[in-house]
């Protein structure tokens, strides 16, 4: 009890020191939740894109971005011919821009794709979209930043098309992307017959080894990963997710360095009273428990409070038009627990050199010590 | 009747120093000068002598506050310059008061008083009964939820002496325990003082300037220029 009031006493006698820590902590925490989760949504919408109804993707071996990828379409035609191969679905990626939005993402399909099947249309019919050259279909957001509805042209890129649809997705990338026939597709990015990717579903999910082998054997430049690999081994996803961890991780540095400064000074603020401890028997591991114990109290309180601003944060994110369906707010809680432990190892880790000094300090030199 | 002025030889030696040296700033300053001293087992001991004789410095080696440059300190019998932290190994050996009561403001009367024995372990209830003794012993049986800020002078000490005594030491060592009170409560202080330590068998080796409470205690240890001088007869 005693214990415990020697650590808040000394917090609260220094109200505005230790509330400057505690921000400091929480606005580091409120940054990484955010740039975490935000960059995880994205993976994850992005990973969803490659995963509508299917278990497997094939793509070219060793490009570093999918849009550089290139699978033939006769690859696409003979994996499809596989009898353990329920359908195989090519997707030709391609970035096209309009007046006002630099970067919307086009997605060359076929009529067949699931993305088509299971989205909802608002406007249009599914039946019309192999039909029409120059006809395309828009997400429900790219329908509205790109002010169309069905039958009005749109310029997209150098080219202008006629909207014969227009789908609901969940998926913010799908939401505010469009969606060509394939071949359309293929003579707008001048990719003649080929693809980027091939997205697959088999009969049966324990033929998936064996759809591996024969991928590789059949096309060699060609690599098939099953939708988890993918997303774990995607360099792009790999890239992404540690510049998150590593702009969140800074933060945190940050904080536990603001940590460091209130331990610091706390010390060196009450070395009298350490020395009064030490009289009074406290051991060594006893001093530094207790001054642990206020740089884990900091940090507990900064990670809390973080994590409340953080998710309200999100959540205002959400709330953006221009952001909406690109932002995923579902906080895992694997993230928040990491989180919590890095600000909890950083409190700790700022009060190392403090706890240090505290447990070399000299009772009797202390005690002279005004 | 005069009190004996060497330790009486039947009490057993509690205290020891034997050839102590300490000097400071790397050996500039020369504070002890090879000093011999014991204290028996229930003696009360003035240190008497000017400013910079060496006294505090004799109590901080004694009590484990500090380590000698040569020499051996022994309490109990046990070497306590050979262990890494006497402090911690006399935290139920030893209790302190200094002139200045070094209390913690910001913590009760009760508080202050528990730290000696939170840091030594001793359970909640016996420790709370002690304190509740030593308090009515002290006068400050109705002041144990008071803050440090709101005791008087004479009050902060008599809290530093119930927090020195709380893990029932057998010796207490005390840094001009009056020092920075008037006249009236130096008196009532240490009245008590003699009172508990010699209830409770305590020996007492206290640093003074003031000879009259010197003379009250059993012997008077005269130092000077970082000697122990012949015991002088009261």
């Amino acid at each position: 009890m005693i214990f415990v009031k020697l650590i808040l006493v000394n917090l609260l006698r220094h109200r505005i020191r230790s509330l400057i820590s505690i921000a400091g902590i929480a606005f580091s925490v409120a940054a990484m939740l955010t740039i975490v989760t935000v960059l995880q949504g994205a993976v994850g919408m992005f990973s969803g894109i490659l995963s509508s109804d299917s278990q497997i993707i094939v793509f070219e071996r060793n490009v570093s971005d999918l849009f550089f990828s290139s699978v033939s379409s006769t690859a696409a035609t003979t994996i499809a011919s596989w009898p353990i191969v329920q359908h195989a679905d090519p997707v030709l990626f391609g970035i096209v821009s309009s007046s006002d939005h630099p970067i919307i993402t086009c997605f060359g399909i076929t009529s067949a794709d699931a993305r088509l099947r299971k989205a909802t249309w608002i406007q249009g019919d599914r039946s019309n979209f192999a039909n029409a050259t120059d006809g395309v279909v828009l997400g429900q957001r790219a329908a509205e930043f790109l002010k169309a509805s069905l039958g009005s042209a749109v310029q997209i890129g150098h080219g202008t098309f006629h909207v014969i649809g227009i789908i609901k997705t969940a998926n913010g990338f799908e939401d505010g992307g469009v969606f060509m026939p394939l071949a359309s597709a293929q003579k707008f990015f001048h990719k003649d017959a080929e693809s980027s990717v091939i997205t697959v579903k088999l009969h049966n999910k324990d033929d998936i080894p064996q759809f591996k082998s024969m991928v590789k054997s059949h096309f060699p430049n060609l690599v098939a990963l099953e939708d988890d690999e993918f997303t774990r081994s995607y360099s792009q996803f790999k890239i992404l997710k540690a510049t998150a961890w590593a702009v969140g991780g800074c933060g945190l540095l940050l904080g536990g360095l603001g940590v460091a400064n209130t331990m610091i000074m706390s010390v060196f603020t009450r070395i009298r009273e350490i020395a009064i401890l030490r009289v009074n028997g406290f051991s060594n591991s006893q001093i530094a428990t207790m001054i642990f114990g206020e740089s884990a109290l900091v940090a507990v309180v900064g990670a809390v409070t973080g994590l409340l601003i953080g998710t309200a944060f999100l959540y205002l994110l959400k709330l953006i038009p221009a952001l909406h369906g690109y932002v995923d707010v579902t906080i895992q809680p694997l993230v928040v627990l990491i989180v919590i432990a890095l600000a909890f190892l950083t409190g700790v880790a700022g009060a190392l050199y403090p706890a240090i000094y505290a447990m070399r300090i000299r009772a009797v030199e202390a005690l002279r010590f005004e | 009747m005069t009190p004996p002025t060497s330790i009486p030889a039947a009490a057993p030696v509690v205290l020891r120093a034997q050839d102590v040296w300490k000097s400071y700033d790397q050996g500039a300053i020369t504070v002890l000068n090879g000093v011999d001293f014991v204290a028996g087992k229930g003696e009360t001991v003035a240190l008497c002598g000017p400013s910079g004789c060496g006294k505090s410095t004799l109590l901080h080696l004694l009590g484990g506050l500090d380590e000698p440059d040569r020499g051996l300190i022994s309490v109990n019998s046990v070497e306590i310059n050979r262990h890494t932290n006497p402090l911690r190994l006399l935290r139920y050996e030893v209790g302190f008061v200094f002139q200045l009561h070094n209390l913690i403001p910001d913590l009760t009367l009760q508080e202050n008083c528990l730290i000696p024995t939170v840091a030594a372990g001793v359970p909640r209830p016996t420790a709370l009964a002690r304190l509740q003794d030593l308090a009515e012993r002290t006068g400050l049986g109705h002041r144990l939820h008071q803050r440090i800020q709101k005791l008087s002078g004479g009050e902060r000490q008599r809290t530093a002496l119930c927090r020195a005594l709380m893990n029932k030491p057998r010796i207490l060592l005390a840094d001009e325990p009056t020092g920075s009170l008037d006249e009236k409560t130096s008196s009532v202080i240490f009245n008590l003082l003699l009172d508990i330590v010699a209830k409770e068998g305590v020996t007492l080796v206290m640093a003074t300037h003031d000879r009259a409470l010197a003379q009250r205690c059993d012997r008077l240890v005269e130092m000077r220029d970082g000697r122990i001088h012949e015991p002088q007869p009261l």
